[in-house]
């Protein structure tokens, strides 16, 4: 007996108790669409926590120097008073890495910036003019600086958004003007683009970016570096970018095998998937209440099953009478059982999916259904079909023909 | 001389009841060659039943042998059981059996879907001409309740022939009819009967064994009678001088 024969049957079978088939499928319906709609949630909120992150440049990687090295009685150093890092590091990273794209040094000093009667305490970070890239950070007027100005370590200056609202009067136009950093004056070239909060409450536009030779030099008078900032060249090498800048800076830093790193690299993925975790936590909780539904479901079928094995012996006992193999019955029962949790899963999938969209249109959750959900969802339901259509199918098939065909 | 269609030699039967050992049959020999219409006669508890389960490939002798078209049945496994049930016997049914809410077509087919031997194309084709041969030609999308019981059986008999089998097993076929649809019935197993099929139908009314060419009759599990009808009678002369009932 071929497949399409086998699921006209069954298919007849089931609009005879048009009710019952519906009933039944009731139990998939909810469980499949609960498990698209929680899952839909739980990939959503993950989804907008991740854009969120990799607004901060999620190919980012950040080295800063460590020590486990004492002085004293045997207090640690703090990491702002290493001098390890050095712009030959940078050089090295450049010439030598092939995960990494950019690559910046990073200084940074605290002042107030002034301009006219107005002033505010903030940032500057020298960089490199590849920081820019590095962060995915953009200028909303005038230009970045240039390779040259690093090299004449020249006074000029980017300014983010929060401290031209604090220093300038609204409207007035901060390119070319003068301000003095400290008690240094600094020419404005660039306004960068507004960024806003970062993930941790920390405001990213309050600060001033410079070449970091000029605030080596003019302000901090130190020849060593804070940070490097590098990008890898996509999200997936980040680790084989870490291991590359590891083995670069070893070699340059002059260290033994047994050695411990003086330096510590972070990614921005590492960071993602701390916080992403949370929420697949959440959608792996959100998952297990509905997959319970859908095991409820199953067992609904199951016992559906069982009383139609029950009611149809006749019917069984004749099919025996006539040549039907026990495997014969049992995969018409089988494809009956598949076909309410199949059925049952296609229209809990659209009922998901809407109910997805209904959430994020009324309530202004982010949702997002995914491909995999529905492929997953839609496999279980067919499993389920056949684990708790197996039983009630096999107890078809091994009735004796003769008993079921006088069975009343 | 005909091809022999079943040889049985000293088939026994018995059934374990709790501690008990209940002989159903007790050693039962004869053949029937293939043209024949046999009746197998026999009041309750003579073995009859258990004859026909064991003629019908349902159940299996415990002792002694049973050919079925020259195939000895002992040792055939379950699926083996079910592949000559569909070949070789059409079984016709006191009650019918026929599928509820399904039409005579689809009810007919049914055997067909088992015989991976018939393309699905033929067998709508099949089972037409099944029920023409039944005069039921105009009746093929009617569904069992819309039939009179005499109709069904019809149906049901169309079925038993779809496959051509070598035997058509009819088991008190007109228990549940009314005497002038009971003989329409045997003329209908009568015509076949002249059209070559051999049929075997049990019962235990001694006025349906008098339109079958022999009788075989069981008691306590014995055939205590095997006898060539002479005289034949037609059950179509018969329900010709049946009286008209008024009611009808």
């Amino acid at each position: 007996m071929n497949l399409i024969k086998l699921l006209e049957l069954a298919g007849k079978a089931l609009m005879r108790n048009k009710t019952r088939a519906f009933l039944t499928m009731l139990g998939i319906i909810i469980g499949v669409g609960a498990v698209i709609t929680m899952v839909s949630i739980g990939e959503g909120s993950k989804q907008s926590i991740r854009s969120q992150l990799s607004g901060m440049g999620s190919n980012m990687i950040m080295i800063r120097p460590f020590s486990t090295s004492t002085v004293g009685g045997g207090a640690r150093l703090g990491t702002t008073g290493l001098q390890t890092l050095r712009l030959e590091d940078v050089k090295s990273i450049e010439e030598q890495a092939k995960f990494i794209t950019d690559v910046s040094p990073s200084v940074s000093t605290n002042a107030q910036a002034i301009y006219g009667p107005d002033n505010w305490p903030t940032q500057m970070q020298g960089v490199a003019p590849s920081y820019l890239n590095i962060r995915e950070w953009k200028l909303s007027s005038g230009m970045p600086f240039t390779d040259d100005d690093v090299t004449t370590s020249s006074k000029v200056c980017l300014l983010g958004q929060t401290v031209i609202d604090n220093i300038f009067t609204p409207g007035e136009n901060p390119i070319g003007k003068v301000i003095r950093f400290g008690k240094i004056p600094f020419t404005v070239i660039g306004v960068l683009e507004k960024k806003g909060e970062n993930t941790f409450g920390q405001d990213q536009d309050d600060i001033i970016l410079a070449p970091y030779s000029t605030v080596q030099k003019r302000i901090l008078a130190i020849v060593y570096i804070q940070n490097i900032f590098a990008s890898a060249i996509d999200e997936n090498s980040s680790d084989t970018a870490t291991k590359e800048l590891t083995a670069i800076l070893r070699v340059n830093h002059k260290l033994k095998p047994n050695d411990d790193n003086d330096f510590t690299i972070r990614t921005q993925v590492e960071l993602i998937n701390t916080i992403s975790s949370t929420s697949q936590l959440l959608t792996v909780l959100l998952t297990a209440i509905a997959g319970i539904s859908l095991l409820v479901g199953g067992i609904g079928i199951m016992n559906i099953m069982y009383v139609s094995v029950t009611e149809r012996t006749k019917e069984i006992g004749l099919r025996m009478a006539i040549g039907a193999r026990g495997r014969d019955i049992l995969l018409q029962f089988l494809v009956e059982a598949i076909l309410i949790s199949i059925t049952g899963g296609i229209i809990g999938v659209v009922l998901g999916v809407t109910a997805a969209k209904l959430v994020t249109l009324f309530l202004g959750w982010p949702t997002l259904v995914s491909q995999s959900s529905i492929i997953l969802s839609f496999a279980v339901c067919a499993i389920t079909g056949v684990f708790f259509g197996y039983y009630p199918a096999q107890s078809a098939s091994r009735l004796d023909p003769i008993e079921a065909l006088r069975y009343e | 001389m005909a091809k022999r269609i079943l040889d049985i030699i000293d088939l026994k039967r018995s059934f374990t009841v709790g501690s008990e050992t209940v002989h159903a049959l007790k050693g039962v020999s004869f053949t029937v060659d293939a043209g024949e219409f046999v009746t197998i006669m026999g009041s309750s508890g003579s073995g009859k039943t258990t004859m026909l389960n064991i003629l019908g490939c349902l159940d299996k002798p415990t002792d002694g042998q049973y050919l079925l078209d020259g195939v000895d049945v002992k040792g055939l496994s379950r699926d083996e059981l079910a592949k000559l049930r569909n070949r070789k016997i059409g079984f016709v049914f006191q009650s019918y059996n026929l599928l509820a809410r399904t039409s005579a077509l689809e009810n007919v087919e049914l055997p067909l879907l088992y015989n991976n031997d018939v393309p699905a194309e033929e067998r709508k084709e099949k089972a037409i001409k099944a029920l023409e041969s039944v005069g039921l030609g105009d009746r093929l999308d009617h569904v069992p309740n819309q039939l009179s019981g005499g109709q069904q059986q019809r149906v049901a008999i169309a079925r038993a022939l779809v496959n051509e089998p070598v035997m058509i097993l009819a088991d008190e076929a007109t228990g549940n009819l009314d005497s002038r649809t009971s003989y329409g019935i045997m003329a209908l197993f009568q015509e076949l009967n002249t059209k070559g099929k051999t049929i075997v139908f049990v019962t235990h009314e001694p006025d349906i064994a008098t339109f079958s060419s022999r009788t075989i009759t069981l008691k306590d599990g014995r055939i205590v009678k095997d006898v060539k009808n002479e005289n034949v009678r037609s059950a179509k002369e018969v329900l010709a001088a049946m009286p008209v009932d008024k009611d009808e």
